[in-house]
């Protein structure tokens, strides 16, 4: 099984990433990498990352979700965070990256913060 | 006694050592024997997930940045336990660096920078952290965990 699954849906121009498993230094780091990108490509930009499943992140890991953000902020996007897990939230709250992301618990607000 | 991976491991009550090649997949590995060390020691989950998430930075910092994923050159880890403490060393074979000279990743100026925080994570759940520049080579870092 992959270290990190991550599968993809949309709601009017947002586009939904559910993922599951762990975004660290290797597989789940470039797994998210590769999946924003992808999006961008494809004129994608205003993603919605739901993080429920997430259990694990390190480093690499928020080092990837903020290249993500600067990524899509860079090329007129938006990046959002949905449904943080308790630890998720206390590491983006000690780096003072929860000043950074928009971060929500509900999808249906989520998806109307954006622009 | 030292062991290669992935043969674990000799251990006395309170200590054990692992050897590792300097490939990504240590990290995980490392990781998971430091778990199941301190689970085998009954402590807390709470405690396993910060020293995990600090084992996994120094273990990453010493076969990336240290060994520069040489699978020649190997990640030492020790491990060991006595009367409430726990504390970790992790030696690996590069060339060393100032620790004073990492910045602070949650300014302004680096708030944004995509790496970075190992060594916060691992200053953050640690309650000591010191580094050992070795004469004969390589660098030691030295972990504790009050229990």
């Amino acid at each position: 099984m992959a270290e990190l699954n991550i599968s993809e849906r949309q709601s009017g121009d947002v586009t939904i990433l559910d993922m599951d498993g762990k975004i660290t230094i290797g597989e789940g780091s470039v797994a998210l990498r590769s999946a924003v990108r992808r999006l961008l490509e494809e004129g994608k930009k205003k993603i919605l990352l739901n993080l429920a499943k997430v259990g694990y992140i390190d480093s690499s890991g928020i080092g990837e979700l903020v290249s993500s953000y600067t990524a899509i902020n860079k090329d007129g996007g938006e990046l959002k965070l949905l449904n943080l897990t308790q630890k998720l939230q206390d590491l983006l709250t000690i780096t003072k990256l929860l000043t950074v992301f928009d971060v929500y618990e509900s999808e249906a607000d989520a998806l109307n913060s954006f622009k | 006694m030292v062991l290669e991976w992935p043969c674990l491991f000799l251990v006395t009550q309170a200590t054990t050592e692992l050897r590792f090649a300097s490939r990504i997949e240590a990290v995980d590995q490392a990781a998971t024997a430091v778990a199941e060390f301190l689970s085998a020691a009954g402590v807390s989950e709470d405690v396993i997930f910060g020293v995990d998430m600090a084992v996994r930075e120094a273990v990453t910092n010493a076969v990336l940045h240290g060994n520069k994923l040489d699978e020649t050159k190997f990640a030492d880890v020790s491990l060991r336990t006595s009367p409430g403490t726990f504390e970790i060393t992790v030696h690996d074979q590069g060339q060393g660096f100032n620790p004073a000279e990492i910045p602070d990743p949650t300014t302004e100026e680096n708030i944004l920078k995509t790496s970075g925080r190992g060594i916060f994570f691992m200053r953050n759940f640690m309650d000591e952290v010191d580094w050992t520049i070795n004469p004969e080579g390589g660098t030691t870092v030295r972990m504790l965990k009050k229990l």
